[in-house]
């Protein structure tokens, strides 16, 4: 059987129709999503294109990136090779030996050595997958398929040249080593005789093997190959940190109940995933035995939107529900009350799908269409629209943290600084020796700064995150309407969450606060000499830092807190073994502060032991509710003097005491 | 069926202080909340119109911004909400407030549809006199079951209610023939939270005012005229000054024998 045009032509056509319309099946229910303008900065978009998609930054972050890469690199290669191969069957006078020798001969030792490398890439990766998986359930007969079909495409590239240089001419056997290295060294297994049969063969095994993977492509997690450039593409720019608001007008639905409620996006993150678990393997909720697993979320929301996708064009009801307990298509409501919104998931994830929106986005349908929602969550938004803190406290109690200390208000025009407290600053026990340190430190480096008082409100971090966009709304233009009032311009604040809610959920609202961490303006002080450390150094022992998702992760300050503490202590803290853009949360994040925790282990032990690893003396946290989980956490495991203490406490043992 | 709910706004006490001079409540700046109390019976209400179809009419007596309280009645389901308000209501001690509030629940009766249950909280926040719904079951003339913390059985075709009263230290059942007025306490059921849309209704949705033109009351028996009741002071309890006992923060241990000694003290510590 040698390359027959017309049988070939006819299998192409065909595998060409399967391929188009499985590409046409998929990507058209992305338009049943909402819409949402991710055209913005094109030029910005092109480069992050460039540096993710195709220079495979993240990809690259894990040490078995660096095999994804030979891959993609290889297929994007390779397209040269299949190109040609494909329109050879059908019109076999087309070959890239037409082309100037100066140019063919580079460009076959070019796709030798490539077929090589990808040849062993997918061999490496089969073995991973079966010696050690990404994941356990990585293990699937989907990717030891493609795999296959890879590796079969590779070795059959390798026999039609073997069996093509088998019948070349004696004087040209040195040319074809020199540029062939490795099909020569198949040649060598092909006598003259069988030459043909094995071109046939080989020939039919790439055929086949190729039009098979572009049959299967649309159909398979492969189909990332399409999508995930793109979605680099239309990544968000900025962090992900925030959710888009709500319009609150009657007649308008709120939530996502069902997959056409996600925007495009959404729906084309979903086809964008290839299950790489990188997400899964940092979930502080999965991880921890809780049900949440953002891989699974993202591949449940796919599942569903293609088994729904023909009824919802439609109009009609779906037929698998977007949230519940139906399993693969549906999301458990366990599991969408266990995400701490630390965005672990989406830092890991190589393509930029956002999971933590579209868990806010259910959470949203639950609590405000509804109404259901854990029960220790009713006496928590009650409290943040009653008396907008978390503990239902009076508000006229927010200054009795200052009571003994002369706490200036803030003054339009004339003071700096609005020091934004915050509710745990304001009220609780423990944080509001972090307020007194802060102030007292302020006022030592003579910074103009004043407080609310009475008039703070919660900045509303925990109801958005908890999906109660409602009360955040009213919550959020009340404080907006405050600030503009009060001619704020710059704001302190001493909780990461506060941090980012008043720097990046306000400005949805229109208000442009510069806004800062109190580790950073601290740092500023020493750094400017405002603040004098020549004295003395606090005695803290062998310090750790813990980085709290709010200031990191989602807001990328991770320097200002630790250099605080060198500069307190001399020395800079340890890291725990996950740090940084890696940190594990404390498991109080996302309204989980407010919720009982009753699955698998408690997300806060698990980070103290990884604490008490290093052996030591204090545990450096710059957010109060990292505080507050710590203390809890080393109470539950006898730690015995191992001590919980803010990066302005720290700051203030060296200056103060 | 109609089911009543009678519900109060009261100031949030969590914040209300007392003016020393005039013993009366400061209310300038307190923020205004459901009575706690009255949230659970408008939640049985609630029950009752998913259970069995029953129209839910929400009350409240109160000056004009009373409306709040009734619009977040709205928000939660109840069919109507009538706001009692007029000057001549004012300065109203029990006795009068339930002559107003029996007055609205008898042209309910006569305008809507019959009355079978009048449902209020066990007292009010404010108050506290716990005197209202019993108040308004004799002006009626209904049953009076009060401190209701269980409905165990509402017939409606024989017309009777059973309900398991909480009283202390013990639970007592009790039977009566509809209509029926009953008091609740906080263990009778957990308040529902409103949903967005429902909200946004209630926003737009009517709040209906009864003045006195509408009920037609003899003014001897409303108001401050109708209210035989004469506070002659109110104050704060006097509270012996507390001790803050060590440094909690810095010894923990220790300030906690410091305690556990001070309590043996006092025998306060069953040993």
């Amino acid at each position: 059987m040698t390359p027959n045009p017309t049988i070939f032509s006819i299998l192409l056509a065909g595998s060409l129709a399967v391929f188009a319309w499985g590409c046409w099946k998929r990507l058209s229910l992305i338009s049943l999503g909402r819409p949402e303008d991710r055209l913005d900065n094109i030029g910005i978009r092109i480069g992050e294109m460039l540096r993710f998609a195709f220079g495979q930054k993240r990809v690259l972050a894990k040490p078995f990136g660096l095999n994804h890469f030979v891959i993609f690199w290889s297929f994007i290669i390779l397209l040269v090779a299949n190109t040609e191969f494909l329109l050879h069957g059908v019109f076999p006078a087309i070959s890239l030996s037409k082309l100037p020798d100066e140019i063919y001969f580079p460009l076959l030792l070019i796709l030798d050595i490539v077929s090589l490398m990808a040849l062993l890439a997918v061999i490496i990766a089969a073995g991973r997958r079966i010696i050690s998986p990404p994941y356990p359930e990585a293990r699937t007969p989907e990717a030891f398929f493609i795999l296959t079909l890879i590796g079969t495409l590779m070795l059959a590239y390798f026999g039609i040249n073997a069996a093509k240089i088998s019948r070349l001419a004696e004087s040209m056997l040195p040319l074809a080593h020199m540029y062939m290295p490795v099909s020569s060294r198949f040649a060598v297994m092909v006598p003259a005789a069988s030459g043909a049969a094995v071109y046939a063969v080989s020939w039919w095994a790439h055929a086949v093997a190729l039009l098979a993977f572009m049959c299967y492509l649309p159909n398979s997690k492969h189909m990332h190959i399409l999508t995930a450039i793109p979605n680099c593409f239309f990544r968000r720019l900025e962090k992900p940190n925030t959710v888009p608001r709500e319009d609150f007008k009657v007649g308008n639905s709120f939530g996502v109940a069902t997959v056409d409620r996600y925007s495009w996006k959404d729906l084309l993150d979903s086809f964008s995933c290839t299950e790489c678990g990188r997400c899964q393997n940092v979930c502080p909720a999965g991880i921890t035995g809780k049900p949440l697993n953002p891989r699974a979320v993202v591949h449940d929301i796919k599942v569903n939107l293609l088994e729904n996708g023909r009824r919802l064009k439609m109009n009609q009801q779906p037929e698998i529900p977007l949230i519940g307990e139906k399993g693969e298509g549906s999301i458990s409501v366990e599991a969408i009350w266990a995400c701490t919104t630390c965005g672990a998931c989406m830092e890991a994830c190589p393509v930029f799908i956002e999971q933590m929106p579209k868990i806010i986005q259910l959470r949203r349908h639950l609590v405000e269409t509804e109404a259901e929602f854990p029960e220790e969550l009713l006496n928590l938004f009650e409290n943040m629209e009653g008396r907008s803190n978390p503990w239902g406290i009076a508000p006229s109690e927010r200054t009795k943290w200052c009571s003994q200390l002369e706490v200036k208000p803030f003054e339009k025009n004339t003071t700096e600084y609005l020091l934004y407290v915050g509710c745990a600053g304001s009220f609780d026990s423990r944080s509001k020796h972090v307020s007194v340190a802060v102030s007292q430190l302020l006022d030592k480096a003579g910074v103009s700064w004043g407080i609310l008082g009475k008039d703070e409100k919660c900045c509303g971090d925990s109801v958005r995150r908890l999906g109660n966009e409602y009360v955040f709304d009213k919550m959020a233009q009340e404080n907006v309407a405050l600030f503009r009032e009060r001619g704020v311009k710059k704001v302190i604040t001493q909780c990461p969450h506060c941090f980012s809610t008043l720097k990046n959920d306000y400005r949805q609202y229109g208000l442009e606060l510069e806004v800062i961490h109190h580790s950073e303006l601290l740092r500023n002080l020493v750094q400017d000499g405002r603040l004098k450390l020549d004295k003395t150094t606090a005695e803290m022992g062998t310090t750790v830092f813990h980085d709290s998702c709010y200031l990191g992760r989602h807001n990328d300050v991770y320097d200002a807190p630790r250099e605080v503490i060198e500069m307190a202590t001399g020395t800079a803290p340890a890291e725990m073994g996950r740090n940084r853009g890696n940190a594990f949360c404390c498991g109080a994040g996302g309204g989980r502060m407010w919720m009982e925790e009753h699955t698998g282990e408690r997300i806060n032990l698990t980070r103290v032991k990884e604490a008490l690893e290093e052996k030591p003396d204090t545990i450096c946290v710059a957010c109060p509710y990292c505080l507050t989980m710590f203390e809890d956490g080393l109470k539950d495991v006898n730690a015995g003097s191992v001590r919980v203490r803010d990066v302005a406490e720290v700051m203030a043992e060296a200056i103060l005491r | 069926m109609l089911v009543v709910v009678c519900i109060k706004q009261v100031p949030d006490t969590t914040q209300v202080q007392i003016d020393p001079v005039t013993n009366t409540l400061v209310r300038e700046g307190i923020p205004f909340i459901v009575n706690p109390y009255d949230t659970h019976a408008l939640e049985e209400a609630l029950r009752l119109k998913d259970r069995f179809g029953c129209t839910v009419a929400a009350i409240s007596m109160g000056p004009p911004n009373a409306e709040a309280t009734l619009k977040k009645a709205l928000a939660l389901g109840v069919d109507h909400a009538i706001l009692l308000s007029d000057r001549v209501f004012g300065g109203a001690d029990t006795l009068a407030t339930s002559n107003v509030l029996s007055a609205a629940i008898r042209k309910l009766h006569d305008e809507v549809d019959q009355v079978g249950l009048v449902l209020c909280g066990k007292q009010t926040i404010d108050g506290d006199t716990a005197q209202v719904g019993p108040g308004i079951a004799s002006r009626l003339d209904y049953r009076q079951l009060t401190l209701v913390d269980k409905i165990v059985n509402l017939d409606l075709s024989g017309n009777r209610i059973r309900v398991s009263r909480k009283l202390e230290g013990r639970h007592e059942i009790v039977e009566a023939p509809l209509p029926a007025m009953l008091t609740v306490v906080r263990e009778l059921n957990r308040p529902r939270y409103p949903k967005v849309p429902m909200r946004l209704a209630a926003l737009d949705a009517p709040v209906t005012v009864w003045n006195n033109q509408t009920l037609k009351l003899d003014e001897q028996k409303i108001g401050l005229k109708g209210s035989p009741t004469w506070v002659s002071k109110i104050f704060s309890p006097e509270r012996a000054k507390g001790e803050i006992l060590g440094d909690g923060y810095a010894d923990p241990e220790g300030t906690a024998s410091l305690l556990i000694e001070k309590l043996l003290a006092k025998d306060m510590l069953p040993i």
